[in-house]
């Protein structure tokens, strides 16, 4: 006598096999979706981008007409903010690693530092550009200058910078800071000669990561005011500026079909820039890595 | 060559002190930049604060958080926030319906059924779809998803909440995605061979054991989810309408906080004005709403994480 009906477990077993096998393939589309969109994305832009992308293009200022018009004051733009961001940045966020990683006692103060930057990565980027716009623009008086964009952009990105820093930083290995203070150096000298050192590839990945985001954000450099109808070229960080993403913003705002074109034209450098910085960064990571 | 004994020991004293006053000066300048976040965010809340109060010394509270209109300009202006809240969870909750989905299905597909050369190709990719900026998204869901939607809904207006809450979701799919899996990979291998052990197939392994033992941080990853809809601007600025709008319908066109908040800023409301002064409110609220997600999102992982 059997104590199993064999038949009856072969049915259920192949059953639950065959859902398996179903699920499988469903959990398989459904990654595939953001696949299928970001390749229909991609294919729409530069299918309809490309023909407007031409050296002109590059060279002229913005226009009324969809054919005359370019990018040029927009690239100088976003380069001019470049300028600010980057070092105030990379300086404010690798400081906070370093005082977080090295100097920081595990005190209230220093969880209070630590759970504020979480919090201020989830703060959405419009309330940043509030900020932006009552201290730097009106308070400080600094007008809808290249100057107030960067340092909006600083603050919105210094979250990324410091966790991509502190990670950097934590990475190395303990024996190089016991061998640096066996060698009779003081902390800042470990610090300074150990520390950055090794950390550098990282923090310079993580900075050029959080420097591009800040080249496609919009809405904080919208709200501080940066122009979107430029036709002269920033002189230094007082000038009033626009950006490529409020360039691509002002021609899909516009009625005219071609304008779209246009933006599409825009985004073709957008992300052409944006793929450069990644480049750099997986390049940096890639070559500089150390393996301890 | 004859060496100055004393004048190397003077050099060397020099040195010291001038290595001895960096030595104390590294860690205070270190601790500013530090400072530095914490002004940001009390700059954030005093910013908000103030010209919020300003604003309700001119507006009623209870009509704001009770009205149901909201047309800030002109003689007749009245300030509800109610559908501009409406608009962002309409937004939001077509973007969750998008992104929870496809999200939690991609992580488990990576984390449980995906070969490792699979997951080297597809996870580079899905960074790329979290790296796209914002105004591009918003661009393709009034170029493209929302004439795609005309096909099937013949009325449906240019301007809708349908399209880009779609979008926003596919924005989201990648974080939510990337969240969960690194929750269920976290799972140690030990229970899932336990569980294949007994006889389980992979999808039994994966619904049964790994996403509840990952439940923690597979929630935390929806709520941070909810929490970037929610202060998502540009996509709904370029493809949601700005005509705030108390209604669950996705296929009017409808408002978000956000995209008041752009749209007041780009008409130059002038400065002192309600309206100008309105925006804060509506940042204050927005503010608000997302650092309770933020929180939540960190208390859920916090309190609900399972230890192996």
């Amino acid at each position: 006598m059997n104590l199993v009906d064999k038949q009856l477990v072969q049915r259920r077993m192949n059953r639950r096999i065959l859902k398996s096998r179903i699920m499988r393939q469903l959990f398989f589309l459904a990654t595939a979706f953001g696949i299928v969109v970001l390749a229909v994305l991609l294919y729409r832009i530069f299918s309809e981008g490309i023909a407007y992308l031409d050296w002109e293009f590059l060279t002229s200022f913005a226009s009324r007409f969809p054919e005359e018009s370019g990018i040029k004051a927009a690239i100088a733009g976003s380069l001019w903010l470049m300028v600010v961001t980057a070092p105030i940045s990379l300086i404010l966020g690798v400081g906070t690693a370093i005082y977080l990683e090295e100097y920081a006692r595990e005190n209230k103060f220093t969880r209070f530092i630590r759970m504020n930057i979480s919090n201020l990565a989830g703060v959405p980027s419009v309330v940043f550009g509030l900020l932006g716009l009552t201290v730097f623009v009106r308070l400080m008086e600094m007008g809808r200058s290249v100057m107030a964009g960067g340092l909006t952009m600083s603050l919105l990105i210094l979250p990324i910078i410091v966790v991509a820093a502190q990670e950097a930083i934590r990475s190395i290995p303990k024996d190089q800071y016991e061998a640096s203070y066996a060698m009779g150096a003081t902390k800042w000298q470990t610090v300074r000669r150990v520390v950055l050192p090794a950390a550098i590839p990282g923090i310079l990945t993580g900075g050029i990561l959080a420097l591009s985001r800040a080249i496609g954000e919009t809405a904080p450099l919208l709200m501080i005011g940066a122009l979107s109808f430029v036709a002269y070229l920033p002189e230094n960080i007082w000038s009033s500026f626009t950006v490529l993403p409020i360039q691509i913003f002002n021609w899909t705002g516009r009625p005219q079909e071609e304008f779209h074109l246009v933006a599409s034209a825009g985004i073709i450098i957008l992300l052409l820039a944006l793929l450069l910085m990644n480049s750099i960064a997986v390049l940096i990571r890639n070559k500089f890595s150390k393996r301890y | 060559m004859a060496v100055n004994v004393k004048e190397l020991m003077n050099e060397k004293k020099t040195n010291r002190s001038v290595l001895a006053v960096t030595e104390k000066a590294a860690p205070v300048f270190f601790m500013v930049c530090a400072i530095v976040s914490i002004l940001t965010t009390i700059g954030i809340v005093l910013t908000l604060l103030i010209e919020t109060i300003t604003f309700f010394s001119r507006v009623s509270f209870i009509d704001f958080v009770t009205g149901t209109t909201w047309w800030p300009f002109g003689e007749n202006a009245s300030y509800g926030i109610l559908p501009l809240i409406s608009g962002t969870l309409l937004i939001t909750v077509v973007a969750m319906i998008v992104a929870i989905p496809i999200g939690l299905a991609s992580a488990i597909y990576l984390s449980e059924f995906a070969s490792e050369k699979v997951r080297k190709v597809v996870k580079p990719i899905l960074e790329v779809l979290a790296g796209i900026p914002t105004i591009v998204y918003g661009f393709f869901a009034l170029t493209f998803v929302t004439p795609l939607l005309q096909t099937f809904i013949s009325d449906l207006p240019i301007f809708n909440a349908l399209s880009p809450g779609i979008i926003v979701g596919v924005m989201i799919i990648p974080m939510i995605a990337s969240l969960s899996e690194d929750a269920m990979s976290s799972v140690p291998n030990s229970i899932k061979e336990g569980a294949l052990a007994t006889g389980s197939t992979r999808l039994e392994v994966a619904l049964k054991v790994v996403v509840p033992a990952a439940l923690s941080g597979i929630i935390a990853s929806f709520v941070l989810g909810i929490s970037r809809a929610i202060g998502e601007t540009m996509i709904v600025s370029v493809a949601a309408g700005s005509t705030p709008k108390l209604t669950a319908d996705v296929t009017e066109s409808i408002q978000t906080m956000t995209g008041y908040i752009v749209q007041v800023t780009l008409g130059d409301a002038s400065y002192g004005s309600t309206t100008y002064y309105s925006i804060y409110a509506v940042g204050m609220t927005l503010f608000i709403f997302t650092l309770l997600m933020n929180l939540l999102s960190q208390y859920i992982s916090r309190r609900f994480k399972e230890d192996y």
